[in-house]
């Protein structure tokens, strides 16, 4: 437990909120180290994209505190948590589909890029330098995934696969401290998740950020999480490394059913 | 038959240019500034008031009023629009033809109703022969800036930070919110250049066909959102093909069938692509999300 000597990314204390009379998220503590990979994962309808939701300020929590990077995120909008260091995928899809696939990623590279609309209208040295510096990073951040040579493919031409990396690449374009992950293996094959994994890992070595990932593919979550959460009805059931996971009783209950699998 | 054409694409510009900015705050916005053609109409009387009471050079009096108009523009969405963002669509469009009411007797009360004679600002400027016809200065000033404005608005929107943050904004704002874009200031300045064109398209219209009242701007911005249907809305070639089309078809409305009758047939035809073509005739297909 030597991380937690640092200030984590994150940390929440008694988040919650309810939808009318329903609690989806109660009591709901997390600390994140800066450079932890932390899994996130539950039944279906556990409230896993709720708290995404929650901590990208989409909702709004009924209760408790977020901190990010040791800021209380209370009174920021979604734009502003974004800007503070929080991005995001989609577990369904949703990218800019008319856009083409370097145009999404400067859309992420949006609040780096510094020239006003003014020079950007009339084309001052400003534009076509600061253009240039994000075309040139679009593409660098693009070669991570191996998809530099599509940059000018329009986004929705792009196979399932390759439309979460841009997502990705896109979330990661707007320079966060943490990366917030949606089911960013669905709908892969084996061996394109292999190869998520290993752009999992380097993304966090090359740009030593945090990563906190809901996901259904054990082999998955289980290859490459420090750490692991498991919620249920809103609320955790249970914390811990891979194999303290695994060996949960009330993990196993939650997830796989109280009886005998067949 | 030439001079009705190119009549036909003079007012057809001016369509253009007012098209423009219902379809990009249509497309950026998902909502429909019924008080468009009313920002057209003050734009005429600041222009107006510059040259006839302050004696200010046209081009200075062009400034003035885009200037005014942006401004309008801006305050308009911040203060009647901006509030109801997560409101119905219905709603909005109630709050819109309230807005357009308002414009329209604020310049009731500023200006009265007595008409305006809006002075010839291009007078000095000589006017061209063309096949036998003379081509006046305002019509080719006219058909000049709508291809500038159409050429500068093409290359923002594909080549620059804000208009890619508009396009994104218009596809899904809250996947652009989540992306660190500032939708709240992304609207704005799709209401800025939409009120700042519409200060042109004033101007234009106002020298073409002098007379200024404060309901000036009514017919033209319904004729101009008819364009933007009529091209595909949300389409910024589509405007501009629409609002052209929509001049020629009234012109040669008037100069062929019947002058009482060129509106009818202007909405006819709008209704006829409309049945062939629901998305308009460069629109697309928007799959609605469940």
């Amino acid at each position: 437990m030597s991380e937690n000597a640092l200030t984590p990314v994150l940390e929440t204390s008694h988040l919650g909120i309810d939808f009318g009379g329903l609690t989806a998220v109660d009591e709901f503590n997390i600390r994140i180290a800066p450079t932890e990979i932390k899994g996130l994962i539950g039944p279906n309808g556990a409230g896993k994209t709720t708290i995404f939701n929650l901590l990208t300020k989409v909702y709004r929590p009924s209760r408790g505190v977020i901190l990010l990077d040791g800021k209380d995120t209370r009174s920021m909008s979604p734009v502003q948590v974004n800007h503070a260091g929080i991005a995001r995928t989609f577990q369904n899809i949703r990218l800019f589909d008319k856009l083409t696939v370097e145009e999404n990623v400067k859309i992420g590279l949006h609040a780096h890029i510094s020239y006003g609309m003014f020079s950007g209208i009339f084309r001052l040295p400003g534009y076509w330098k600061e253009e240039k510096r994000a075309h040139e990073k679009a593409l660098e951040l693009l070669d991570i995934f191996g998809m530099a040579d599509q940059a000018d493919v329009r986004a929705d031409s792009l196979p399932y696969g390759a439309q979460r990396r841009l997502e990705i690449v896109r979330a990661l374009a707007t320079e966060p401290k943490l990366l917030l992950l949606d089911e960013p293996a669905a709908g892969m094959n084996p061996s394109e998740t292999a190869e998520l994994m290993n752009n999992i890992r380097k993304i966090r070595d090359e740009f030593q950020i945090a990563v906190m990932l809901i996901e259904h593919d054990m082999n998955l979550v289980m290859g490459i999480c420090e750490n692991i959460v498991v919620v249920n009805f809103g609320k955790i059931i249970a914390e811990g490394t891979p194999k303290q996971i695994q060996k949960n009783e009330k993990v196993i209950e939650a997830y796989l059913g109280s009886g005998k699998e067949s | 038959m030439l001079a009705n054409l190119i009549n036909g694409i003079s007012l057809g510009s001016v369509y253009a240019i007012i098209a423009l900015g219902y379809t990009m705050v249509y497309g950026i916005a998902k909502m429909l500034n019924f008080a468009h053609g009313d920002v057209i109409m003050v734009g005429g009387y600041v222009a107006f008031c510059s040259i006839t009471y302050l004696g200010w050079p046209p081009v200075l009096a062009v400034l003035a009023s885009v200037v005014v108009c942006t401004m309008l523009g801006i305050l308009i969405e911040g203060l009647a629009y901006k509030p109801l963002r997560n409101a119905t669509s219905l709603a909005v469009l109630i709050t819109a033809i309230g807005v357009s009411y308002f414009l329209q007797n604020a310049a009731l009360l500023i200006w009265t109703s007595n008409t305006k004679v809006f002075p010839n600002i291009f007078a000095n400027l000589p006017s061209l022969k063309l096949g036998g016809t003379q081509v006046a200065p305002v019509t080719l000033i006219t058909v000049f800036a709508n291809i500038v404005i159409m050429i500068v608005l093409t290359l923002f929107t594909t080549k620059t930070k804000m208009g890619k943050a508009m396009r994104a904004v218009s596809e899904d704002k809250g996947a652009a919110t989540l992306m660190g874009i500032n939708v709240n200031r992304t609207i704005s300045v799709t209401f800025a250049i939409g009120s700042g064109l519409a200060a042109i398209a004033g101007v234009l219209l106002c020298t073409a066909y002098p007379t200024l009242m404060p309901t000036t701007g009514a017919m033209p911005g319904i004729k101009a959102f008819t364009a933007a249907v009529f091209g595909g809305i949300g389409s910024i070639p589509g405007a501009m093909l629409g609002g052209i089309l929509l001049g020629v078809i009234e012109i040669f409305g008037k100069a062929y069938i019947s002058t009482q009758l060129s509106d009818a047939i202007v909405f006819a035809v709008l209704i006829i692509v409309l049945l062939v073509k629901p998305t308009g005739l460069l629109g697309h297909k928007v799959n609605e999300k469940v």
